[in-house]
């Protein structure tokens, strides 16, 4: 059962992937991009870790591709002029996508990855939360946050108009 | 991960509308669906922090842990119930609802006075009931979750009063009721918000009220464990 939901909603995951990068309209980009992350997050779950599948309905689903669409909506973007496809362009991008796959396979197998989750592991809430606020993470957490409410100011500082 | 997941579903409500006010190709329902889109993603912010020291003093994101937990709180009277132990993210979790469901004050994205109908303004018939049937069940979603997480849920609230079997559906059914009163109420009485208040309204006042009594919930918790009788798995 797991394996069907698997290689379904990663198969989901892929096909809308593709029309993310595939299509010519900006919007329908967006929208794809939401498949992809909610079949992301079913791939969480079936990992066994749910808080993290919510998380990424939440932030990402949720809130960052709102933002997206909202500017996109504002922006008024029109769909975009057709360029020749195919030729060098396409053939480099496949090509640098191979790469990027082949690299990674290879990584998988140099390091010995277990595909499957160490026995006893625990991805329930409580369990998050202990090892996220534990001594090894906790400089790396606070580090992120901080470089986050920078990025933030930065953004504001950068757009602000000059009184 | 029980309420999380409730947030994330309804995180993902609101692409309904933002959708519809696209897929209409009218300038006004456009302007409607942009307006929701920022609207709902502010006000989202506000209402989810207002649950979070509702879940520090209950210690679960479970509905149910959190209703057992305002029902044992101060002998079983209705004060001990998160509306009145946690008042400000009650009232801060009211206003988010209200907003987040675009009902009256906060109805920008239809603002039928400059965008006709807004973003449902090229729907009819069938379509235009989904449309608002989908925001009434919004409605009362928002309310039944403030009963749980705010009105102490099926419990009586005054003890010796049974909360036991069918009876609990009675307090439950009475108190959202009396939440989705308030919120026709607050339609028929109030006039609307211009977009600028709305969106001042919530990033400057919903937010830094709820963060700060995050703190101050996070502070009670941690020093006065035993006057909360924080539950500790």
């Amino acid at each position: 059962m797991d394996a069907i939901l698997f290689y379904v909603f990663a198969a989901i995951a892929v096909a809308s992937a593709l029309v993310v990068v595939g299509q010519r309209n900006p919007m329908y980009s967006a929208f794809a991009l939401i498949v992809t992350l909610c079949s992301l997050s079913v791939i969480f779950g079936l990992l066994g870790s749910p808080f993290i599948a919510v998380l990424q309905v939440i932030v990402y689903a949720g809130a960052i591709m709102v933002l997206f669409l909202f500017v996109l909506m504002l922006l008024n973007v029109k769909k975009e002029e057709d360029r020749p496809v195919g030729g060098g362009r396409t053939l480099r991008g496949v090509a640098l996508a191979l790469v990027t796959l082949l690299v990674l396979q290879a990584g998988t197998v140099l390091l010995r990855w277990e595909a499957v989750p160490a026995a006893g592991f625990d991805a329930s809430t409580r369990r998050m939360a202990q090892v996220l606020f534990s001594p090894h993470f906790l400089y790396a957490f606070e580090a992120t946050s901080i470089l986050i409410l920078a990025a933030l100011v930065g953004a504001i500082a950068l757009a602000r108009k000059e009184p | 991960v029980g309420l999380l997941y409730i947030f994330a579903i309804t995180a993902l409500g609101v692409y309904g509308v933002v959708l519809a006010g696209w897929a209409a190709n009218n300038k006004y329902s456009l302007i409607g669906g942009l307006r929701s889109s920022a609207q709902m993603f502010s006000y989202e912010l506000a209402l989810g922090l207002s649950w979070v020291g509702v879940i520090m003093l209950a210690g679960s994101l479970q509905i149910a842990d959190i209703v057992d937990d305002q029902g044992r709180r101060l002998g079983g009277w209705f004060l001990g119930w998160n509306a009145f132990v946690q008042l400000p993210a009650f009232l801060v979790y009211f206003l988010a609802a209200t907003a987040e469901v675009a009902r009256i004050p906060f109805d920008l994205p239809e603002g039928e006075a400059e965008l006709v109908a807004g973003f449902h303004t090229e729907y009819s018939s069938m379509r235009f009931a989904c449309i608002q049937m989908a925001e009434y069940i919004n409605m009362i979603t928002v309310a039944v979750l403030g009963t749980s997480l705010f009105l102490g849920g099926w419990h009586a609230g005054v003890p010796g009063l049974p909360s036991e079997g069918l009876v609990a559906f009675v307090w439950w059914g009475a108190k959202v009721f009396a939440l989705l009163f308030v919120f026709i109420w607050l339609r028929g009485t109030l006039p609307r918000v211009r977009y600028d208040q709305l969106m001042a309204f919530g990033w400057k006042v919903l937010v830094p009220v709820a963060a700060a009594w995050i703190l101050a919930t996070a502070a009670g918790v941690a020093l006065l464990p035993g006057l909360f009788q924080v539950a500790s798995r």
